[in-house]
């Protein structure tokens, strides 16, 4: 009885000896994952996160002082892969998204003044002075830094048209 | 645009569903149970009963907790089947009790815990066999000779029902005994080999028509046989798994009785005793706990009888199909990641083939 | 032909649904009264949408071009019968999400008028280029359904030096058989347009696969093709998806498509049998594609049969004409295993639209789905060798990647799986849904790279405007500094002058 203790005691040193030292020489060093974060970021610096830029937010995310549903433009398909990439949980009722929204300019109260296309981060929107302004639909990312400065509230959010070529079937139900 | 009512093609679909796969299953059990029904009379019956009924009310059970309705998923018969299987591999004579126990456990332990059908990883009815097998071991081996319904000392109705719900009266005592490959693992362990074993008169027959010891699943080989078969033909099971399990047992018995008779049984006692013709048609042929494609499936039967033959052999059970079926059941997820169908256009490894022009 | 010909084996893959083809398939030819108005939609092809050429109130005759194509990857659009254009707006499309797509009406004015075609009499005396030009601007798409521009095809099967043209008469789909009816009664319409295609794309010799359940367009085609030595024809075995290119492929060459490449580089190309007689009016008769043969069939047609109509015809003109049994529990555009649901009966028959089928309440039904058993049907059914137990349990669980990995992106959705599994669940619609997922996150991915791009640029840009703007202040500042500095110099160079002017009277 006495050489079975002694076995399984020795066994548990040695094992937990050998974790350890595993330990300390697999270790992953913290990568830096923030090059990463920004890549799937939007990129236009819009602010609605609160951080000083896209690369500020990549920074909070992968501090642990962000959640993952930080980017509003970004919506729900953002934060998921955020959530998964950084490991972290994400609180869905914080993620606001009513589906990938374009700015779109009212042609009849359009003023032409100009000062929607010096906010644009990517210069989506077109015009010049005492021209009407259009918004380029491809370009524009959702920031929504232009409604604020419009003037005469031409600025509208919508969401982007579906067509027929880029439906998508959806889920089968699943039975309760 | 969200229109969760639009349904995608195809707009037409096979006719046969699971109730049906599983009714055709029940049949092909049926003659086999019959035959043991009446070769172990009353008790079996009320057993046999009592077992589905505990099945189907302990997967009812589960799924009022779950607030689901209890009808259409009994409906579609798996828990019948499990129940149906998990009788005919007890002894025909256990106690009511047993059959209770081992039904409630299938279905709810083997079945309803991980997600209901299709999402168990072990066979439920081995699962309740082998539960059975480790906490009540003097009641999951007690076996008894065949004795007719016909025959004027079988018990009678009343008899066979105080017999299942009382235990074996004083005066059947004589008729219990071991089963054969039980009467073999003893007599090696006290050191009698093999051929001086089954040369006494005392010895347990080997009999074709099933009329010895065993369960209502194992007596009736050739029935048993018969039915799966029938599934076979029915296309409800492939021949890949049945007759891997079946060399995975004979192929070891072949060598070893070959080289050392003394030790090791021969091949058609090892086919003819014990469930293992009810685990290579019925019970290792389970959709859900085996792999998906037909080289694994061979992998999977060959695991399986290999398995039994060891532990029949060396292992500290004279039984071991249930055992090796769930040895095996772990190790489907593996054998499916690793057996893989090549896919149209691709080789094996996955990548796209050189194109062979025609010319 | 007969010793040539080679009965195959039926294949492991596919299953076997109920024909339901005849009657339907044996009654006549019929030809639909011209419809009053017909609704062209502008995308009936794979690839960009063709772009209208007429305006509003413009007159038109059959077989004018209304549309040009949008792009290389493009068809034209001509006009399906004479009268006047009265619309260039979207119509419902013949699609699952009841969204638009933008189309020409035009109201006929009962004359059904040609313009005026010009067919080549030697057609093998031009050069394979111009048969082409020709395929091209007569707006021929794949009419199996597929509906890829056929002239792009033949181009890139010329480049490919493609030797083997297989001719697609399979018709695998249960309830269809507009192809039957083509080849019953067109065979030397089809024979002539192989020979055509033959010619256009430098091939050797063609395979025609025919379903073994069509023994009259067999021995039709036979005959027509009698004394061409390079066109075989070749029955097969009536088995779904057989009519699909990379499993007929397979079956009549023993060859595999490699995974992600074209046929064309396997050295065969695929065409239907009506898009071989539409190639053939092209270049004989110089009549672009504006009609087609539609099959009609379903629980709920009175008259089921074969149709010929102009393309744009509402599909509720067409269940009129065939009579309606009852109110159709549901619509689709092709067959029964890859259809496509009609939200209603007011689209338009499209170029592709081989069969419409109106389908009663019994055969609608859509049984419920239970759990998978994982009993594997699945797996031995599909053609291409995949796992959709797998594939939809990860889907399910929203693990798009891993279904990836299990081969979602080699899925051709013939609907096998979904057909023979007891459970009746909808694996197609789960691998759709996937793959429209895929594909969109790939875009918004693309979306993403280009906005920052632009992001970049503008602050590059503004960096440089800044710069720009104090280097330009700098030399404003440098050339004010300057002027003054001359304008004090000249100032004390006068003053000078003055003193000494003064000093001297």
């Amino acid at each position: 009885m006495i050489a079975a203790v002694f076995s399984l005691t020795a066994l548990g040193v040695v094992l937990g000896l050998v974790l350890g030292y595993a330990d300390r020489i697999f270790k992953v060093e913290s990568n830096p994952v923030v090059d990463e974060v920004l890549a799937m970021m939007p990129g236009s610096n819009c602010g609605q996160c609160g951080f000083p830029g896209c690369a500020g937010a990549a920074n909070a995310l992968v501090d642990g002082k962000a959640a993952a549903s930080v980017c509003p433009p970004g919506g729900k398909e953002l934060a998921v892969a955020l959530a998964a990439k950084l490991g972290i949980s994400l609180d869905m009722s914080q993620v606001k998204d009513d589906g990938p929204q374009v700015a779109h300019v009212s042609e009849e109260i359009c003023i032409g003044c100009c000062r929607c296309i010096k906010a644009c981060p990517t210069d989506a929107i077109i015009g010049a002075a005492k021209q009407i302004h259009a918004v380029i639909r491809e370009a524009c990312t959702g920031c929504t830094s232009c409604v604020d400065r419009c003037p005469t509230e031409a600025m509208t959010m919508k969401p982007v048209p579906v067509t027929v070529q880029h439906w998508v079937w959806p889920k089968p139900a699943v039975a309760a | 645009m969200n229109q969760p009512h639009v349904v995608a093609a195809p707009y037409t679909y096979v006719s046969k569903s699971v109730g049906n796969v599983m009714s055709w299953v029940m049949i092909a059990l049926a003659p086999a149970t019959l035959y043991g029904f009446w070769l172990y009379g009353w008790p079996a019956i009320f057993l046999w009963t009592i077992t589905i009924l505990s099945t189907l009310a302990g997967e009812a059970f589960c799924l009022r907790l779950m607030d689901k309705p209890a009808k259409p998923v009994l409906k579609d018969c798996s828990a019948a089947l499990t129940g149906w299987l998990l009788a005919v591999s007890l002894p025909p004579w256990a106690p009511w009790w047993v059959g209770v126990i081992g039904g409630l456990f299938g279905a709810i332990f083997g079945k309803q815990v991980f997600g209901g059908l299709g999402q168990n990883p072990f066979n439920p009815a081995m699962v309740a066999r082998v539960v059975l097998l480790i906490s009540f071991p003097v009641q999951m081996t007690s076996w008894v000779s065949p004795l007719p319904i016909t025959a004027a000392d079988a018990p009678s109705l009343h008899q066979g029902l105080m017999i299942t719900l009382t235990g074996i009266p004083k005066s059947f005592d004589a008729i219990a005994s071991a089963s054969l490959l039980g009467f073999a693992k003893t007599e090696m362990s006290r050191g009698v080999d093999l051929l001086h074993a089954f040369s006494e008169a005392t010895a347990p027959v080997l009999s074709f028509e099933g009329f010895r010891q065993g369960s209502l699943g194992e007596t009736a080989s050739l029935l048993v046989a018969g039915g799966g078969l029938l599934l076979l033909w029915l296309r409800i099971i492939s021949w890949h798994i049945p007759v891997s399990v079946l060399a995975g047992v004979v192929i070891p018995a072949l060598i070893a009785n070959g080289a050392d008779p003394e030790h090791y049984l021969p091949a058609t006692t090892h086919l003819l005793s014990g469930g293992i013709i009810l685990g290579a048609f019925f019970i290792a042929t389970d959709y859900v706990t085996s792999p998906n494609t037909h080289f694994g499936q061979i992998l999977f039967g060959l695991g399986v009888g290999i398995l039994t033959w060891i532990i029949r052999t060396w292992g500290g059970y004279p039984e071991g199909v249930a055992f090796a079926v769930m040895l095996m059941n772990i190790m489907t997820p593996i054998i499916d990641r690793v057996c893989k169908p090549r896919i149209y256009g691709r080789t094996r490894a996955g990548k796209p083939i050189v194109a062979d022009k025609v010319n | 032909m007969g010793f040539m010909d080679k009965i195959f084996k039926q294949p492991r893959w596919g299953v076997h649904p109920d024909d339901h083809k005849r009657p339907a398939a044996d009654t006549p030819l019929r030809t639909l009264p011209l419809p009053a108005r017909v609704y062209i939609p502008l995308v009936q092809h794979v690839g960009a949408a063709a772009r209208p050429i007429v305006l509003v109130g413009d007159k038109v005759k059959k077989g004018q071009m209304i549309a040009e194509p949008g792009g290389n990857i493009s068809a034209p659009i001509h006009a399906s019968t004479s009268g006047t254009v009265i619309a260039i707006g979207e119509i419902t499309a013949p699609h699952p999400s009841g969204l638009t797509l933008p189309a020409i009406t035009i109201e006929s004015d009962g004359k059904d008028e040609w313009i005026e075609t010009k067919g080549v009499d030697d057609p093998f005396s031009l050069k394979p280029e111009e048969i082409t030009k020709i395929t091209a601007a007569a707006g021929v798409v794949g009419l199996g359904g597929a509906t890829f521009p056929s002239a792009v095809k033949f181009s890139l099967g010329k480049r490919l030096e493609v030797s083997t043209l297989i001719v697609n008469g399979g018709e695998c789909e249960p309830y269809l058989s507009s192809d039957d009816a083509i080849m019953r009664g067109h065979a030397d319409q089809v024979i002539d347009g192989v020979r055509l295609i033959m010619h256009a794309i430098g091939a050797r010799q063609a395979l025609v696969g025919i379903e073994d359940n069509k023994p009259e367009a067999i021995a039709a085609m036979r005959k027509a093709a009698e004394g061409f030595d390079n066109i075989h024809i070749r029955p097969v075995p009536a088995w779904y998806p057989m009519g699909s290119d990379k499993q007929l492929i397979q079956v009549l060459t023993g060859k595999e498509v490699p995974a992600d490449a074209r046929a064309a580089e396997l050295g065969v190309l695929v065409h239907n049998v009506s898009t071989c007689a539409a190639v053939h009016k092209a270049v004989r008769l110089g009549q672009p594609l504006v009609e087609r043969i539609v099959t009609v069939n379903g629980g709920a047609v009175a008259k089921p049969g074969n149709i010929f109509l102009p393309i744009g015809t509402l599909v509720e003109e067409l269940l009129a004409f065939c009579g309606a049994k009852e109110t159709p529990a549901r619509l689709i555009l092709g067959g029964p295993m890859m259809g496509t649901p009609l939200p209603h009966a007011k689209t338009p028959v499209v170029k592709g639209a081989s069969g419409i089928l109106a389908f009663s309440a019994a055969e609608a039904e859509v049984p419920d789905a239970g759990p998978c058993i994982r009993c594997g049907s699945c797996s031995k059914a599909c053609p291409m060798g995949l796992l959709p137990l797998e594939m939809a349990a990860h889907i399910r669980a929203d693990d798009l990647e891993g279904s990836e990995a299990y081969g979602l992106q080699d899925c051709i959705a013939c609907g096998c799986c979904s057909y023979i599994c007891p459970s009746h669940i909808p694996l197609v619609q789960y691998f759709n849904h996937a793959k429209g997922e895929l594909y969109s996150k790939e875009r918004a991915k693309l979306r993403t790279d280009a906005t920052k791009r632009l992001a970049e640029a503008r602050t590059t840009r503004l960096e440089r405007e800044a710069i720009e703007k104090a280097e330009a202040a700098a030399r404003r500042k440098a050339e004010r500094d300057a002027a003054k500095k001359k304008a004090a110099e000249e100032a004390a160079a006068a003053a000078k002058e003055s003193t000494t002017e003064g000093a001297a009277s």
